[in-house]
């Protein structure tokens, strides 16, 4: 069901969802750009509907309200372990149709690949995602070639029309609270970007020989592996095991686990020194090949969404999309070479 | 739903001193474990490491560890009595039945032992089960060889060859690589022969390259392959491998998918 609300409308819905749940969606960081006195969008949790940014990209993506950064996931004694409780309310989060398609991916290897991940589950559970509409895409989207561009497993979508804002409802729960609050009721579809000034093309053909091409030689030199291509991407996934001790009481502590990136030094360390992928083109290879090819070999599908956050963030305008479109001449190369 | 990363407690019941730097825990756990399978071992404060099985009996299981690491270092200052944490068992580990009524060489570079170790012990147990046994297990030094005690007992089922990279002069231990002593080895068909393979990197490259040469079928060889790991349970990413989760889908393979 399609509603039209005022600003005010809109507000009183936000406050009654606010009791049941906290509400996350892009905001600006006064002051948290990269250089002094720039602003950033990030996420974070808001108290009213024009705290939403509807008209940028945000920085960083969702992914940190259903993994964390830094997660706790019990505490400890010398020899007892305690689990960390879980938040008391859930959690309402604002995206667009790429960041939806992405939680597809966080499911996989949370829900699905191997054990049942509890963090995650329990958190997961409790998450209503409502769609940002895309009239436009932003810079570096390249989500129609990705096929990421639209979706319809959302509890609702929301977009700006005129003062106000339309939604549509998929959530039988919020049904009543949301028809009470509105100006009307009318079809709402949301908006979806059909065209992207970025295109890739994935070329046929690609197969884990890819990994032997001259081309990621030049990443050695130009990626200094700062790893905020892994950290803004809302499907990468990684983290690393953490233990730590409170100073005051050296005997007491938690275990937390941390966001990891496979383009840092140390991801790959086995205990008494031994490393893989110790070159950042060896590292870019793994990174790229995952997102657009060997995830696909796995689960059917790939992994990227096209949110283009990496090329946004990149200190050394490393473009990923560029990178996915040398793929056709790497496949040829090394087809050549093994000819 | 089960929190799969809470670690339980498992006590030190004894602690078998090989070398300077390496030890096995005889520690409690029951339940079910297959040779080649490991467990996060863990001690607040210092972390969590994989650690392979090298022993199972009756709610014991064996930890072959080296000292290496953090989390390694910490654990070679417990004693018999004192306790650490554990979960798992994670990984595949090895199927005896892929190596039933064959002909099996087992090849192993120091620790490497650790992971077959239970292979070893299941054949020089059921002899019957296997066509021949044949353990190739090479260490650095004659100091650095690891169950020492378990070789003159599978040296009464089984051929062993124990050979160490360098001795001494007056050293009775053979001198030479792993891989010198497979063209020599005598197998009655090699092409339905079956081959173990486990090591450190380099050694399982080569010991596998003179297999295949000597006439071993790549699908008749299993590889165990290492990496780092954080969680064992197909999270972390630490071990992924092209498409392939070391702790999910290994740490033993096929060679035809392991190589």
């Amino acid at each position: 069901m399609g509603f039209y609300f005022t600003k005010d409308g809109m507000n009183a819905v936000l406050k009654r969802l606010m009791d049941e749940y906290l509400v996350y969606a892009p905001i600006r960081m006064i002051g948290g750009g990269a250089f002094s006195d720039t602003n950033s969008v990030r996420y974070g949790q808001i108290s009213k509907i024009s705290d939403i940014i509807f008209n940028q990209k945000s920085e960083y993506s969702f992914k940190e309200i259903l993994l964390p950064l830094s997660q706790t996931l019990f505490f400890f004694t010398e020899d007892q372990v305690k689990e960390a409780e879980a938040p008391k309310k859930g959690a309402i989060i604002f995206l667009r149709s790429c960041d939806l398609h992405a939680v597809k991916r966080l499911d996989e290897i949370y829900l699905r690949n191997g054990f049942e991940d509890y963090y995650y589950k329990r958190l997961r559970e409790n998450v209503k995602f409502i769609l940002l509409g895309c009239q436009n895409p932003f810079e570096n989207c390249f989500c129609v070639d990705m096929q990421t561009n639209t979706i319809d497993t959302y509890d609702a979508s929301i977009e700006q029309a005129g003062d106000g804002y339309v939604m549509d409802n998929h959530c039988n729960a919020w049904e009543s609270l949301l028809s009470s609050h509105c100006l009307n009721q009318q079809d709402v579809q949301p908006s979806h970007v059909t065209e992207t000034g970025v295109h890739v093309k994935i070329p046929d053909g690609l197969s884990i020989d890819a990994a032997n091409s001259k081309m990621w030689d030049e990443y050695d030199d130009r990626c200094i592996n700062c790893g905020r291509c892994n950290f803004v991407c809302p499907t990468c996934t990684c983290f690393t095991m953490q233990d730590i001790f409170y100073t005051d009481n050296g005997k007491v502590g938690e275990r937390r686990r941390v966001a990891a990136s496979c383009m840092v030094d140390g991801y790959t360390d086995v205990a008494g020194g031994g490393s893989y992928r110790k070159k950042n083109g060896q590292r870019m290879r793994f990174r790229v090949l995952h997102k657009v090819y060997d995830y696909k070999e796995r689960f059917g599908y790939h992994m990227c969404v096209g949110c283009g956050r990496c090329d946004d963030i990149c200190p050394e305008y490393i473009s990923f999309s560029h990178c996915i479109n040398k793929l056709e001449s790497v496949v040829k190369e090394v087809g050549d070479n093994n000819a | 739903m089960h929190n799969e990363y809470m670690p339980y407690l498992s006590e030190i019941k004894e602690v078998i001193k090989h070398t300077d730097i390496e030890y096995t825990f005889r520690i409690t756990y029951e339940g079910a474990v297959k040779p080649g399978q490991f467990f996060e071992v863990s001690i607040p404060k210092y972390g969590e490491a994989p650690i392979s099985v090298s022993g199972i009996n009756n709610g014991i299981i064996d930890l072959t560890i080296r000292r290496v690491g953090k989390v390694t270092n910490e654990v070679f200052e417990r004693y018999v009595g004192d306790k650490l944490f554990l979960r798992g068992p994670y990984g595949n580990g090895f199927d005896v039945e892929n190596y039933k009524n064959k002909e099996l060489v087992i090849v192993a570079g120091g620790t490497g032992l650790s992971p077959v170790r239970g292979v070893v012990e299941y054949f020089s147990e059921h002899p019957q089960e296997v066509k021949k046994l044949i353990l190739i297990a090479g260490f650095k030094t004659p100091k650095d060889i690891l169950f020492l005690e378990d070789f003159e007992r599978w040296n009464k089922k089984a051929e062993v060859i124990l050979t160490v990279d360098q001795a001494e002069e007056d050293s009775t231990y053979q001198v030479g690589l792993v891989t010198e002593y497979i063209p020599k080895l005598s197998l009655k068909n090699v092409e339905e022969a079956v081959a173990v393979v486990v090591g450190p990197p380099a050694m399982m490259r080569f010991t596998t390259q003179k297999l295949l040469k000597t006439g071993f079928l790549e699908q008749n060889i299993w590889i165990s392959q290492e990496r780092k790991m954080s969680c064992g349970i197909g999270k972390c990413g630490h071990c992924k491998v092209n498409d392939t989760y070391i702790c999910l889908d290994g740490p033993v393979f096929n060679f035809t998918k392991g190589r």
